[in-house]
Protein backbone atom coordinates (compact mmCIF):
# COMPACT_ATOMS: atom_id res chain seq x y z
CA UNK A 1 0.00 0.00 0.00
CA UNK A 2 1.73 2.84 1.12
CA UNK A 3 1.69 6.82 1.94
CA UNK A 4 1.23 7.72 -2.09
CA UNK A 5 -1.84 5.75 -2.06
CA UNK A 6 -5.06 7.02 -1.68
CA UNK A 7 -8.67 5.25 -0.27
CA UNK A 8 -12.16 6.56 -1.99
CA UNK A 9 -15.57 5.70 -0.59
CA UNK A 10 -17.59 5.42 -3.81
CA UNK A 11 -20.84 5.66 -3.15
CA UNK A 12 -23.87 4.28 -5.11
CA UNK A 13 -27.35 5.46 -6.21
CA UNK A 14 -29.55 3.18 -8.08
CA UNK A 15 -26.41 1.77 -9.17
CA UNK A 16 -25.18 5.09 -10.28
CA UNK A 17 -21.93 6.18 -9.14
CA UNK A 18 -22.46 9.60 -7.15
CA UNK A 19 -20.60 13.22 -8.85
CA UNK A 20 -18.94 13.38 -5.22
CA UNK A 21 -17.32 9.71 -5.67
CA UNK A 22 -15.99 11.16 -9.20
CA UNK A 23 -15.21 14.32 -7.71
CA UNK A 24 -13.36 13.16 -5.04
CA UNK A 25 -11.74 10.00 -7.48
CA UNK A 26 -10.32 13.29 -9.72
CA UNK A 27 -8.96 14.94 -6.77
CA UNK A 28 -7.16 11.53 -4.91
CA UNK A 29 -5.40 11.27 -8.34
CA UNK A 30 -3.72 14.26 -8.10
CA UNK A 31 -2.59 14.15 -4.13
CA UNK A 32 -0.48 10.63 -4.91
CA UNK A 33 -0.04 7.64 -7.47
CA UNK A 34 -2.85 5.42 -6.45
CA UNK A 35 -6.47 5.52 -5.99
CA UNK A 36 -8.36 3.05 -4.74
CA UNK A 37 -12.08 2.76 -3.54
CA UNK A 38 -14.65 1.00 -1.59
CA UNK A 39 -17.50 -0.03 -2.53
CA UNK A 40 -21.06 -1.76 -0.77
CA UNK A 41 -24.29 -2.16 -2.14
CA UNK A 42 -23.36 -2.96 -5.77
CA UNK A 43 -22.21 -5.08 -8.31
CA UNK A 44 -18.24 -4.10 -8.62
CA UNK A 45 -18.06 -5.25 -12.19
CA UNK A 46 -20.58 -3.05 -12.73
CA UNK A 47 -19.44 0.45 -12.06
CA UNK A 48 -15.63 -0.32 -12.66
CA UNK A 49 -15.39 0.89 -15.59
CA UNK A 50 -16.47 4.48 -14.06
CA UNK A 51 -14.59 4.86 -11.73
CA UNK A 52 -11.52 3.68 -13.70
CA UNK A 53 -12.21 6.52 -16.38
CA UNK A 54 -11.69 9.02 -12.99
CA UNK A 55 -8.53 7.07 -12.20
CA UNK A 56 -9.35 4.51 -9.64
CA UNK A 57 -6.71 1.64 -10.11
CA UNK A 58 -8.57 -0.84 -7.59
CA UNK A 59 -11.73 -1.60 -5.96
CA UNK A 60 -11.98 -3.21 -2.98
CA UNK A 61 -16.03 -4.43 -2.75
CA UNK A 62 -17.60 -5.50 0.78
CA UNK A 63 -20.60 -6.68 -1.49
CA UNK A 64 -24.22 -6.28 -0.23
CA UNK A 65 -24.83 -5.32 3.10
CA UNK A 66 -28.37 -7.45 3.59
CA UNK A 67 -29.53 -4.48 5.54
CA UNK A 68 -26.69 -3.50 7.89
CA UNK A 69 -25.61 -0.11 7.83
CA UNK A 70 -22.30 1.01 5.84
CA UNK A 71 -20.63 2.30 9.06
CA UNK A 72 -19.35 -0.39 11.22
CA UNK A 73 -19.42 -2.80 7.82
CA UNK A 74 -17.30 -0.55 5.91
CA UNK A 75 -15.17 0.71 8.66
CA UNK A 76 -14.28 -2.68 9.82
CA UNK A 77 -13.51 -4.14 5.79
CA UNK A 78 -11.32 -1.05 5.36
CA UNK A 79 -9.29 -1.80 8.92
CA UNK A 80 -9.21 -5.58 7.97
CA UNK A 81 -7.59 -4.55 4.70
CA UNK A 82 -5.02 -2.25 6.19
CA UNK A 83 -3.68 -5.08 8.77
CA UNK A 84 -2.49 -6.88 5.35
CA UNK A 85 -1.97 -3.89 2.95
CA UNK A 86 -1.18 -1.22 5.28
CA UNK A 87 -2.81 1.85 5.73
CA UNK A 88 -2.90 4.14 3.14
CA UNK A 89 -1.76 8.17 3.06
CA UNK A 90 -4.94 9.58 2.94
CA UNK A 91 -9.03 8.41 3.21
CA UNK A 92 -11.24 10.73 1.35
CA UNK A 93 -15.07 10.17 1.75
CA UNK A 94 -17.97 12.25 0.97
CA UNK A 95 -19.61 14.21 3.67
CA UNK A 96 -22.98 11.99 3.40
CA UNK A 97 -24.38 9.98 6.27
CA UNK A 98 -22.61 6.92 5.72
CA UNK A 99 -19.58 8.63 4.96
CA UNK A 100 -19.60 10.23 7.90
CA UNK A 101 -20.28 7.02 9.36
CA UNK A 102 -17.86 4.84 8.35
CA UNK A 103 -15.15 7.48 8.89
CA UNK A 104 -16.33 7.84 12.78
CA UNK A 105 -15.88 4.18 13.42
CA UNK A 106 -12.87 3.97 11.15
CA UNK A 107 -10.89 7.00 13.26
CA UNK A 108 -11.70 5.36 16.40
CA UNK A 109 -10.21 1.71 15.29
CA UNK A 110 -7.15 3.61 13.86
CA UNK A 111 -6.84 6.52 16.84
CA UNK A 112 -6.95 9.58 14.66
CA UNK A 113 -8.50 12.55 14.31
CA UNK A 114 -10.98 13.46 11.02
CA UNK A 115 -11.31 16.69 9.87
CA UNK A 116 -15.15 17.11 8.08
CA UNK A 117 -16.84 19.44 6.36
CA UNK A 118 -13.33 19.98 3.85
CA UNK A 119 -14.03 22.20 0.77
CA UNK A 120 -10.97 21.51 -0.07
CA UNK A 121 -7.52 19.45 0.01
CA UNK A 122 -4.07 19.88 -1.80
CA UNK A 123 -0.95 19.32 -1.72
CA UNK A 124 0.88 15.96 -2.54
CA UNK A 125 1.22 13.33 0.01
CA UNK A 126 2.77 12.57 2.60
CA UNK A 127 1.74 16.50 3.05
CA UNK A 128 -1.91 17.79 2.43
CA UNK A 129 -3.66 20.68 3.30
CA UNK A 130 -7.24 20.74 4.02
CA UNK A 131 -9.70 23.95 3.96
CA UNK A 132 -12.86 24.58 5.31
CA UNK A 133 -15.23 27.20 5.37
CA UNK A 134 -16.78 28.89 8.77
CA UNK A 135 -19.12 31.58 9.03
CA UNK A 136 -21.09 30.50 5.71
CA UNK A 137 -17.62 30.71 3.58
CA UNK A 138 -16.92 34.50 4.74
CA UNK A 139 -13.92 33.00 5.96
CA UNK A 140 -11.45 29.76 4.99
CA UNK A 141 -9.79 27.92 7.31
CA UNK A 142 -6.64 25.95 6.25
CA UNK A 143 -5.50 23.29 8.12
CA UNK A 144 -3.07 20.21 8.40
CA UNK A 145 -2.73 17.04 10.41
CA UNK A 146 0.67 17.38 12.82
CA UNK A 147 0.65 13.23 13.31
CA UNK A 148 2.45 11.89 9.92
CA UNK A 149 -0.06 8.61 9.83
CA UNK A 150 -3.56 8.16 7.55
CA UNK A 151 -5.18 11.80 6.84
CA UNK A 152 -9.22 11.17 7.44
CA UNK A 153 -10.80 13.42 5.19
CA UNK A 154 -15.00 13.94 4.87
CA UNK A 155 -15.29 16.18 1.85
CA UNK A 156 -18.45 18.43 1.10
CA UNK A 157 -19.81 17.54 -1.98
CA UNK A 158 -18.82 20.33 -5.08
CA UNK A 159 -15.16 20.86 -3.98
CA UNK A 160 -14.16 19.42 -6.81
CA UNK A 161 -13.95 19.28 -10.46
CA UNK A 162 -14.54 16.01 -12.11
CA UNK A 163 -11.18 15.23 -14.39
CA UNK A 164 -11.86 12.48 -17.23
CA UNK A 165 -8.45 10.58 -16.39
CA UNK A 166 -6.73 8.32 -18.35
CA UNK A 167 -8.81 5.16 -18.31
CA UNK A 168 -7.77 2.84 -16.11
CA UNK A 169 -8.66 -0.91 -15.21
CA UNK A 170 -9.17 -1.43 -11.87
CA UNK A 171 -8.56 -4.37 -10.54
CA UNK A 172 -11.38 -5.68 -8.67
CA UNK A 173 -10.62 -7.92 -5.17
CA UNK A 174 -13.71 -8.49 -2.71
CA UNK A 175 -13.41 -8.19 1.21
CA UNK A 176 -14.83 -10.90 3.16
CA UNK A 177 -17.79 -9.52 5.34
CA UNK A 178 -16.99 -9.21 8.90
CA UNK A 179 -18.92 -11.93 11.13
CA UNK A 180 -21.59 -9.82 12.80
CA UNK A 181 -20.47 -7.85 15.65
CA UNK A 182 -22.10 -5.71 18.48
CA UNK A 183 -21.49 -2.55 16.63
CA UNK A 184 -23.46 -3.57 13.40
CA UNK A 185 -27.02 -4.98 14.89
CA UNK A 186 -28.90 -2.15 13.73
CA UNK A 187 -30.72 -3.38 10.77
CA UNK A 188 -32.97 -1.47 7.66
CA UNK A 189 -36.27 -2.95 7.51
CA UNK A 190 -37.55 -0.61 4.74
CA UNK A 191 -36.38 2.44 2.73
CA UNK A 192 -38.75 5.53 1.16
CA UNK A 193 -37.45 7.19 -1.35
CA UNK A 194 -38.81 10.17 -1.47
CA UNK A 195 -40.39 11.34 -5.17
CA UNK A 196 -38.81 14.37 -6.23
CA UNK A 197 -40.30 15.72 -9.34
CA UNK A 198 -37.80 17.68 -12.14
CA UNK A 199 -34.43 17.42 -12.08
CA UNK A 200 -31.99 16.17 -9.44
CA UNK A 201 -31.52 19.17 -6.52
CA UNK A 202 -27.64 19.13 -6.74
CA UNK A 203 -27.65 18.95 -10.34
CA UNK A 204 -30.40 21.05 -11.86
CA UNK A 205 -29.29 24.37 -13.46
CA UNK A 206 -31.73 26.18 -11.92
CA UNK A 207 -32.84 25.99 -8.06
CA UNK A 208 -36.13 28.03 -6.29
CA UNK A 209 -35.99 27.57 -3.05
CA UNK A 210 -38.64 28.98 -0.12
CA UNK A 211 -38.43 29.59 3.24
CA UNK A 212 -40.01 30.54 6.57
CA UNK A 213 -41.39 33.84 4.71
CA UNK A 214 -43.86 31.59 2.90
CA UNK A 215 -46.01 31.88 5.01
CA UNK A 216 -47.44 28.39 5.92
CA UNK A 217 -47.16 24.98 3.89
CA UNK A 218 -49.80 25.34 1.01
CA UNK A 219 -47.84 28.47 -0.52
CA UNK A 220 -44.72 26.18 -1.38
CA UNK A 221 -46.73 25.27 -4.18
CA UNK A 222 -45.64 28.50 -5.74
CA UNK A 223 -42.22 27.65 -5.18
CA UNK A 224 -42.50 24.17 -7.40
CA UNK A 225 -44.92 26.05 -9.87
CA UNK A 226 -41.71 28.84 -10.46
CA UNK A 227 -39.31 26.00 -10.61
CA UNK A 228 -40.87 24.35 -13.05
CA UNK A 229 -41.12 26.89 -15.41
CA UNK A 230 -37.58 27.22 -15.19
CA UNK A 231 -37.21 24.17 -15.69
CA UNK A 232 -35.45 23.69 -12.63
CA UNK A 233 -35.58 21.60 -9.30
CA UNK A 234 -37.60 22.96 -5.83
CA UNK A 235 -35.54 23.31 -2.64
CA UNK A 236 -36.13 24.43 0.60
CA UNK A 237 -34.44 26.43 3.96
CA UNK A 238 -34.15 24.20 7.19
CA UNK A 239 -36.39 26.02 8.74
CA UNK A 240 -39.42 24.79 6.53
CA UNK A 241 -38.13 21.01 6.57
CA UNK A 242 -38.44 20.96 10.43
CA UNK A 243 -41.68 22.49 10.16
CA UNK A 244 -42.94 19.34 8.23
CA UNK A 245 -43.48 21.74 4.85
CA UNK A 246 -41.13 19.52 2.51
CA UNK A 247 -39.57 16.33 3.00
CA UNK A 248 -35.59 16.39 4.06
CA UNK A 249 -33.97 15.91 0.15
CA UNK A 250 -35.08 19.06 0.00
CA UNK A 251 -33.22 21.03 2.16
CA UNK A 252 -29.84 23.24 0.90
CA UNK A 253 -27.55 23.92 2.85
CA UNK A 254 -24.29 22.49 5.61
CA UNK A 255 -27.15 19.15 6.95
CA UNK A 256 -28.78 19.39 3.62
CA UNK A 257 -27.37 19.39 0.34
CA UNK A 258 -24.64 21.35 -1.39
CA UNK A 259 -25.88 22.98 -4.98
CA UNK A 260 -23.84 24.94 -7.77
CA UNK A 261 -27.10 25.75 -10.27
CA UNK A 262 -26.40 28.45 -13.06
CA UNK A 263 -29.04 30.27 -10.73
CA UNK A 264 -30.68 30.26 -7.40
CA UNK A 265 -33.69 31.84 -6.76
CA UNK A 266 -34.33 32.33 -2.62
CA UNK A 267 -37.49 33.46 -1.38
CA UNK A 268 -38.77 34.31 1.86
CA UNK A 269 -35.11 33.12 3.18
CA UNK A 270 -33.31 35.12 5.41
CA UNK A 271 -29.99 33.84 4.38
CA UNK A 272 -28.48 31.78 7.29
CA UNK A 273 -24.87 30.99 7.22
CA UNK A 274 -25.59 27.74 7.40
CA UNK A 275 -28.10 28.30 4.49
CA UNK A 276 -25.65 29.97 2.51
CA UNK A 277 -22.67 27.58 3.05
CA UNK A 278 -24.86 25.38 0.14
CA UNK A 279 -25.74 27.73 -2.40
CA UNK A 280 -23.40 30.10 -2.24
CA UNK A 281 -21.43 28.81 -5.23
CA UNK A 282 -24.10 29.28 -7.44
CA UNK A 283 -23.43 31.64 -10.84
CA UNK A 284 -26.20 33.68 -10.40
CA UNK A 285 -28.40 34.46 -7.08
CA UNK A 286 -31.61 36.30 -6.76
CA UNK A 287 -33.28 36.80 -3.56
CA UNK A 288 -37.29 37.87 -2.86
CA UNK A 289 -37.60 38.88 0.72
CA UNK A 290 -39.73 41.40 2.45
CA UNK A 291 -36.62 42.59 5.02
CA UNK A 292 -34.11 44.53 2.96
CA UNK A 293 -31.78 44.30 5.65
CA UNK A 294 -32.20 40.18 5.54
CA UNK A 295 -28.38 38.81 4.79
CA UNK A 296 -29.51 37.02 2.10
CA UNK A 297 -29.51 40.63 -0.48
CA UNK A 298 -25.41 40.61 0.69
CA UNK A 299 -24.78 38.08 -1.82
CA UNK A 300 -27.29 38.35 -4.32
CA UNK A 301 -27.13 39.37 -7.34
CA UNK A 302 -30.89 40.74 -8.11
CA UNK A 303 -32.22 41.46 -4.59
CA UNK A 304 -36.05 42.45 -4.63
CA UNK A 305 -37.35 43.61 -1.21
CA UNK A 306 -41.10 42.79 -1.43
CA UNK A 307 -43.79 40.32 -0.63
CA UNK A 308 -43.32 36.87 -1.89
CA UNK A 309 -47.04 36.70 -2.20
CA UNK A 310 -47.45 39.36 -4.64
CA UNK A 311 -44.14 38.91 -6.30
CA UNK A 312 -44.09 35.05 -6.90
CA UNK A 313 -47.37 35.42 -8.24
CA UNK A 314 -46.57 37.70 -10.60
CA UNK A 315 -43.87 36.54 -11.80
CA UNK A 316 -45.45 33.03 -12.71
CA UNK A 317 -48.29 34.46 -14.58
CA UNK A 318 -45.53 36.51 -16.65
CA UNK A 319 -43.43 33.45 -17.28
CA UNK A 320 -46.94 31.42 -18.29
CA UNK A 321 -47.51 33.96 -20.76
CA UNK A 322 -44.38 33.97 -22.33
CA UNK A 323 -45.15 30.24 -22.99
CA UNK B 1 -34.94 2.67 31.13
CA UNK B 2 -31.77 5.01 31.78
CA UNK B 3 -30.41 7.57 29.25
CA UNK B 4 -27.08 9.83 28.72
CA UNK B 5 -27.63 12.75 26.57
CA UNK B 6 -24.46 14.31 25.51
CA UNK B 7 -25.06 18.41 25.58
CA UNK B 8 -22.71 20.87 24.25
CA UNK B 9 -22.70 24.28 25.84
CA UNK B 10 -21.41 26.72 23.21
CA UNK B 11 -20.73 30.70 22.87
CA UNK B 12 -24.63 32.42 22.34
CA UNK B 13 -24.78 32.06 18.03
CA UNK B 14 -26.27 35.84 17.97
CA UNK B 15 -23.08 36.61 18.76
CA UNK B 16 -20.77 37.27 15.73
CA UNK B 17 -17.99 34.33 16.29
CA UNK B 18 -14.38 35.48 16.19
CA UNK B 19 -11.19 33.26 16.00
CA UNK B 20 -8.81 33.33 18.53
CA UNK B 21 -5.77 35.09 16.42
CA UNK B 22 -3.00 32.94 18.34
CA UNK B 23 -5.00 29.62 18.18
CA UNK B 24 -6.24 30.19 15.40
CA UNK B 25 -9.56 28.23 16.70
CA UNK B 26 -13.08 29.18 17.71
CA UNK B 27 -13.01 31.18 20.69
CA UNK B 28 -15.32 29.85 23.28
CA UNK B 29 -14.24 31.98 26.06
CA UNK B 30 -17.13 33.78 28.47
CA UNK B 31 -20.78 32.67 29.04
CA UNK B 32 -21.51 29.58 27.57
CA UNK B 33 -25.62 28.24 26.57
CA UNK B 34 -26.79 25.27 25.82
CA UNK B 35 -26.92 24.51 22.05
CA UNK B 36 -30.36 24.32 21.01
CA UNK B 37 -29.54 21.06 18.52
CA UNK B 38 -29.10 19.93 21.90
CA UNK B 39 -32.27 20.54 23.46
CA UNK B 40 -33.94 17.62 20.72
CA UNK B 41 -32.21 15.29 22.80
CA UNK B 42 -32.78 16.32 25.64
CA UNK B 43 -36.80 16.71 25.18
CA UNK B 44 -36.25 13.39 23.87
CA UNK B 45 -34.75 11.70 26.53
CA UNK B 46 -37.25 12.92 28.81
CA UNK B 47 -40.16 11.68 26.63
CA UNK B 48 -38.91 8.34 26.39
CA UNK B 49 -37.87 7.50 29.90
CA UNK B 50 -41.79 9.27 30.57
CA UNK B 51 -43.31 6.33 28.39
CA UNK B 52 -40.82 3.25 29.51
CA UNK B 53 -42.29 4.30 32.98
CA UNK B 54 -39.39 6.10 34.99
CA UNK B 55 -35.83 6.32 35.17
CA UNK B 56 -33.20 8.70 34.75
CA UNK B 57 -31.21 11.24 32.26
CA UNK B 58 -27.85 12.19 32.78
CA UNK B 59 -26.26 14.80 30.81
CA UNK B 60 -22.35 15.00 29.68
CA UNK B 61 -20.62 18.05 28.57
CA UNK B 62 -17.19 18.74 28.23
CA UNK B 63 -16.67 22.70 28.24
CA UNK B 64 -13.83 24.74 29.23
CA UNK B 65 -14.00 26.89 32.26
CA UNK B 66 -15.97 24.74 34.25
CA UNK B 67 -19.20 26.17 32.70
CA UNK B 68 -22.57 25.01 33.88
CA UNK B 69 -25.07 27.50 32.58
CA UNK B 70 -26.25 25.26 29.82
CA UNK B 71 -26.15 22.04 31.43
CA UNK B 72 -28.78 24.36 34.11
CA UNK B 73 -30.97 24.81 31.36
CA UNK B 74 -31.31 20.79 30.60
CA UNK B 75 -31.79 20.82 34.10
CA UNK B 76 -34.37 22.58 34.36
CA UNK B 77 -36.21 20.40 31.18
CA UNK B 78 -36.03 17.82 33.68
CA UNK B 79 -32.52 15.65 33.31
CA UNK B 80 -32.07 13.84 36.84
CA UNK B 81 -28.10 15.05 36.79
CA UNK B 82 -25.28 16.40 34.70
CA UNK B 83 -21.31 14.94 34.80
CA UNK B 84 -19.27 17.91 33.38
CA UNK B 85 -15.91 17.58 31.95
CA UNK B 86 -13.54 20.34 32.15
CA UNK B 87 -9.97 20.43 31.56
CA UNK B 88 -7.11 23.15 30.55
CA UNK B 89 -5.97 20.22 28.76
CA UNK B 90 -8.79 19.88 26.74
CA UNK B 91 -8.42 23.05 25.00
CA UNK B 92 -8.69 22.68 20.78
CA UNK B 93 -9.85 19.14 21.69
CA UNK B 94 -11.18 17.60 18.49
CA UNK B 95 -14.08 15.28 17.82
CA UNK B 96 -12.16 11.92 18.84
CA UNK B 97 -10.66 13.59 22.03
CA UNK B 98 -14.07 14.80 22.88
CA UNK B 99 -15.62 11.34 22.30
CA UNK B 100 -13.01 9.79 24.33
CA UNK B 101 -13.78 11.97 27.08
CA UNK B 102 -17.82 11.60 26.77
CA UNK B 103 -17.43 8.00 26.27
CA UNK B 104 -15.80 7.89 29.97
CA UNK B 105 -17.95 10.27 31.70
CA UNK B 106 -20.74 7.77 29.88
CA UNK B 107 -19.89 5.21 31.55
CA UNK B 108 -19.89 6.32 35.16
CA UNK B 109 -23.98 5.80 35.38
CA UNK B 110 -25.96 3.19 34.27
CA UNK B 111 -27.49 3.39 30.85
CA UNK B 112 -30.01 1.99 28.19
CA UNK B 113 -29.22 4.70 25.37
CA UNK B 114 -26.91 7.38 24.43
CA UNK B 115 -28.56 10.78 22.68
CA UNK B 116 -26.83 13.33 20.84
CA UNK B 117 -27.18 16.05 18.33
CA UNK B 118 -26.75 14.76 14.50
CA UNK B 119 -24.16 17.89 14.65
CA UNK B 120 -23.15 20.58 17.17
CA UNK B 121 -24.00 24.18 15.87
CA UNK B 122 -20.34 25.73 16.32
CA UNK B 123 -18.61 22.46 15.42
CA UNK B 124 -20.42 20.42 13.27
CA UNK B 125 -18.01 17.69 12.45
CA UNK B 126 -21.14 15.27 12.90
CA UNK B 127 -18.58 12.13 13.72
CA UNK B 128 -19.08 12.78 17.34
CA UNK B 129 -22.14 10.44 18.64
CA UNK B 130 -20.77 7.84 16.17
CA UNK B 131 -17.29 7.78 17.29
CA UNK B 132 -18.59 7.47 21.28
CA UNK B 133 -20.48 4.39 19.99
CA UNK B 134 -17.81 2.86 18.58
CA UNK B 135 -15.25 3.88 21.52
CA UNK B 136 -17.87 1.69 23.44
CA UNK B 137 -18.38 -1.18 21.24
CA UNK B 138 -22.26 -0.15 20.16
CA UNK B 139 -24.48 -0.29 17.54
CA UNK B 140 -25.28 3.24 16.63
CA UNK B 141 -28.44 5.37 13.98
CA UNK B 142 -27.26 8.28 12.84
CA UNK B 143 -29.35 10.73 11.78
CA UNK B 144 -32.73 9.99 13.53
CA UNK B 145 -35.88 12.30 12.64
CA UNK B 146 -38.32 9.76 14.21
CA UNK B 147 -37.36 7.64 17.62
CA UNK B 148 -39.34 5.52 19.71
CA UNK B 149 -38.45 2.63 22.03
CA UNK B 150 -40.59 -1.27 22.61
CA UNK B 151 -39.18 -3.36 24.80
CA UNK B 152 -34.86 -3.33 24.35
CA UNK B 153 -35.28 -2.35 20.81
CA UNK B 154 -35.48 1.14 19.42
CA UNK B 155 -36.63 1.94 15.96
CA UNK B 156 -35.79 4.89 13.92
CA UNK B 157 -36.43 6.61 10.94
CA UNK B 158 -33.10 7.90 9.41
CA UNK B 159 -32.60 10.28 6.99
CA UNK B 160 -30.87 9.37 3.74
CA UNK B 161 -29.69 10.95 0.55
CA UNK B 162 -33.40 9.74 -1.21
CA UNK B 163 -35.78 9.69 1.86
CA UNK B 164 -35.51 7.67 5.10
CA UNK B 165 -34.79 4.35 6.07
CA UNK B 166 -36.63 2.77 8.81
CA UNK B 167 -34.26 1.05 11.26
CA UNK B 168 -34.35 -1.51 14.14
CA UNK B 169 -31.43 -1.61 16.62
CA UNK B 170 -31.56 -3.49 20.13
CA UNK B 171 -30.62 -1.45 23.21
CA UNK B 172 -27.56 -0.55 24.16
CA UNK B 173 -27.20 1.82 21.40
CA UNK B 174 -26.27 5.74 20.73
CA UNK B 175 -28.43 7.47 18.83
CA UNK B 176 -28.30 10.60 17.32
CA UNK B 177 -31.29 12.95 16.71
CA UNK B 178 -31.64 16.12 14.22
CA UNK B 179 -33.10 19.26 15.20
CA UNK B 180 -37.72 19.00 14.47
CA UNK B 181 -37.62 15.26 15.82
CA UNK B 182 -39.19 16.99 18.86
CA UNK B 183 -40.43 20.06 20.37
CA UNK B 184 -38.37 21.20 23.51
CA UNK B 185 -40.06 21.86 26.10
CA UNK B 186 -39.15 25.36 27.94
CA UNK B 187 -38.26 24.82 31.40
CA UNK B 188 -40.74 26.25 33.80
CA UNK B 189 -40.27 27.62 36.76
CA UNK B 190 -40.75 24.73 39.13
CA UNK B 191 -37.98 23.38 37.11
CA UNK B 192 -36.20 26.28 37.30
CA UNK B 193 -36.00 26.19 40.73
CA UNK B 194 -35.31 22.40 41.17
CA UNK B 195 -32.26 23.04 38.52
CA UNK B 196 -30.44 24.58 40.69
CA UNK B 197 -30.16 22.15 43.16
CA UNK B 198 -29.39 19.26 41.08
CA UNK B 199 -26.27 17.11 40.63
CA UNK B 200 -23.56 18.45 38.54
CA UNK B 201 -20.28 16.04 39.14
CA UNK B 202 -17.13 18.29 37.53
CA UNK B 203 -14.57 16.57 36.47
CA UNK B 204 -11.08 16.77 35.18
CA UNK B 205 -9.23 14.61 32.64
CA UNK B 206 -6.84 12.89 35.15
CA UNK B 207 -9.93 11.30 36.80
CA UNK B 208 -10.99 9.48 33.69
CA UNK B 209 -8.18 7.47 33.63
CA UNK B 210 -7.33 8.11 30.11
CA UNK B 211 -4.50 7.39 28.36
CA UNK B 212 -3.88 9.46 25.97
CA UNK B 213 -5.15 12.74 24.44
CA UNK B 214 -3.49 14.82 22.18
CA UNK B 215 -3.88 17.20 19.38
CA UNK B 216 -2.74 16.13 16.36
CA UNK B 217 -4.20 18.87 13.73
CA UNK B 218 -3.41 22.58 13.35
CA UNK B 219 -4.85 25.33 11.75
CA UNK B 220 -1.92 27.10 9.48
CA UNK B 221 -3.77 30.06 8.45
CA UNK B 222 -7.21 31.14 8.34
CA UNK B 223 -8.13 34.13 5.51
CA UNK B 224 -11.43 35.40 3.86
CA UNK B 225 -13.16 33.64 1.09
CA UNK B 226 -13.46 35.27 -1.69
CA UNK B 227 -16.04 37.49 -1.17
CA UNK B 228 -19.14 37.56 -3.13
CA UNK B 229 -20.58 41.17 -4.00
CA UNK B 230 -24.17 42.13 -3.82
CA UNK B 231 -25.83 43.06 -6.48
CA UNK B 232 -28.67 45.31 -7.28
CA UNK B 233 -31.57 45.80 -4.84
CA UNK B 234 -35.18 47.17 -5.62
CA UNK B 235 -37.67 47.51 -3.86
CA UNK B 236 -40.84 46.53 -5.10
CA UNK B 237 -43.50 48.71 -6.03
CA UNK B 238 -45.34 46.11 -8.43
CA UNK B 239 -42.68 45.93 -10.89
CA UNK B 240 -40.15 44.03 -8.91
CA UNK B 241 -41.44 41.10 -11.14
CA UNK B 242 -40.22 42.56 -14.41
CA UNK B 243 -36.89 43.01 -13.15
CA UNK B 244 -36.48 38.99 -12.58
CA UNK B 245 -37.87 38.49 -15.71
CA UNK B 246 -35.07 40.51 -17.38
CA UNK B 247 -32.87 38.99 -15.35
CA UNK B 248 -34.04 35.48 -16.16
CA UNK B 249 -33.43 36.94 -20.19
CA UNK B 250 -29.79 37.90 -19.51
CA UNK B 251 -29.01 34.46 -18.27
CA UNK B 252 -30.83 33.34 -21.25
CA UNK B 253 -33.42 31.13 -19.02
CA UNK B 254 -36.74 32.40 -20.83
C1 LIG C 1 -26.11 22.91 13.03
C2 LIG C 1 -27.07 23.67 12.16
C3 LIG C 1 -27.23 23.26 10.84
C4 LIG C 1 -28.13 23.95 10.01
N1 LIG C 1 -28.25 23.54 8.71
C5 LIG C 1 -29.06 24.23 7.88
C6 LIG C 1 -29.19 23.85 6.49
O1 LIG C 1 -28.61 22.87 6.03
N2 LIG C 1 -29.99 24.60 5.70
C7 LIG C 1 -30.68 25.69 6.17
O2 LIG C 1 -31.38 26.32 5.38
N3 LIG C 1 -30.59 26.05 7.46
C8 LIG C 1 -29.81 25.34 8.33
N4 LIG C 1 -29.76 25.71 9.64
C9 LIG C 1 -30.75 26.68 10.14
C10 LIG C 1 -30.40 28.12 9.87
O3 LIG C 1 -29.60 28.60 10.93
C11 LIG C 1 -31.69 28.99 9.81
O4 LIG C 1 -32.43 28.82 10.99
C12 LIG C 1 -32.59 28.68 8.60
O5 LIG C 1 -31.83 28.62 7.41
C13 LIG C 1 -33.65 29.75 8.50
O6 LIG C 1 -34.57 29.45 7.48
P1 LIG C 1 -35.40 30.60 6.75
O7 LIG C 1 -34.47 31.55 6.09
O8 LIG C 1 -36.42 29.92 5.91
O9 LIG C 1 -36.20 31.27 7.96
P2 LIG C 1 -36.01 32.68 8.66
O10 LIG C 1 -34.63 32.88 9.10
O11 LIG C 1 -37.11 32.77 9.66
O12 LIG C 1 -36.27 33.73 7.50
C14 LIG C 1 -37.50 33.97 6.89
C15 LIG C 1 -37.31 35.15 5.97
O13 LIG C 1 -38.51 35.36 5.25
C16 LIG C 1 -38.74 36.75 5.13
N5 LIG C 1 -40.18 36.96 4.92
C17 LIG C 1 -41.18 36.87 5.82
N6 LIG C 1 -42.36 37.08 5.23
C18 LIG C 1 -42.12 37.33 3.94
C19 LIG C 1 -42.94 37.62 2.82
N7 LIG C 1 -44.28 37.71 2.90
N8 LIG C 1 -42.34 37.81 1.61
C20 LIG C 1 -40.98 37.72 1.49
N9 LIG C 1 -40.16 37.45 2.52
C21 LIG C 1 -40.72 37.24 3.72
C22 LIG C 1 -38.22 37.35 6.41
O14 LIG C 1 -37.86 38.71 6.22
C23 LIG C 1 -37.01 36.47 6.70
O15 LIG C 1 -35.82 37.01 6.16
C24 LIG C 1 -28.87 25.05 10.50
C25 LIG C 1 -28.71 25.45 11.82
C26 LIG C 1 -27.82 24.78 12.65
C27 LIG C 1 -27.66 25.25 14.06
N1 LIG D 1 -18.20 19.23 24.07
C1 LIG D 1 -19.30 18.48 23.98
N2 LIG D 1 -20.00 18.15 25.09
C2 LIG D 1 -21.12 17.38 25.02
N3 LIG D 1 -21.63 16.90 23.86
C3 LIG D 1 -20.97 17.20 22.72
C4 LIG D 1 -19.78 18.00 22.71
N4 LIG D 1 -19.39 18.13 21.43
C5 LIG D 1 -20.28 17.45 20.67
N5 LIG D 1 -21.23 16.88 21.45
C6 LIG D 1 -22.39 16.06 21.02
O1 LIG D 1 -22.14 15.51 19.74
C7 LIG D 1 -23.06 16.02 18.78
C8 LIG D 1 -22.36 16.20 17.46
O2 LIG D 1 -21.35 17.17 17.60
P1 LIG D 1 -20.27 17.50 16.48
O3 LIG D 1 -19.51 16.24 16.22
O4 LIG D 1 -19.46 18.61 17.04
O5 LIG D 1 -21.03 17.93 15.25
C9 LIG D 1 -23.60 17.30 19.41
O6 LIG D 1 -24.89 17.61 18.91
C10 LIG D 1 -23.62 16.93 20.88
O7 LIG D 1 -24.76 16.16 21.21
Amino acid sequence: MGVRTVWVLAEVTDGVVSLTTAELISQASTLGDRVECFSFNVDPSAIASTLGSYGAHKIWSVGELGGRLAGPVVAHAMASVAVNEGRPGAVLVGQTYDGRDILARLSVKWDLPVLTNVVNVTGELPDLVSEHAIFGGEKIVQAHFTHSSTGLFAIRAKSFEIRDHQAVEPEIVNVPMSEEVVADQAKITRSHVEERVGPKLDEAAVVVSGGRGLGQAENYQMIEELAKLLHGAPGASRAIVDAGWVPYAYQVGQTGKTVKPSLYLAVGISGATQHMVGMKAAKNIIAINKDKEAPIFQIADLGIVGDAHKVVPQLIDALRARG
Amino acid sequence: MNIAVCVKQIPDPAAPGSIDPESKTLRRDGKLIMDDSDSFGVEMALQLVDKAGGGEVTLVSMAPNGETSGLRTALAMGATRAVLVSDPKLHGADALTTAKVLAKAIQRYPFDMVLAGTESSDGYTGTLPVQIAELLGLPSVSFAKKVSIDGAVVSVERQTEAGYDDVTCPLPAVVSVTAGVVEPRYPSFKGIMAAKSKPIETLSVADLELDSIAVAEEVQAVHDAQARQGGEIFEDDGSGFEKVVAFLEQLKLV
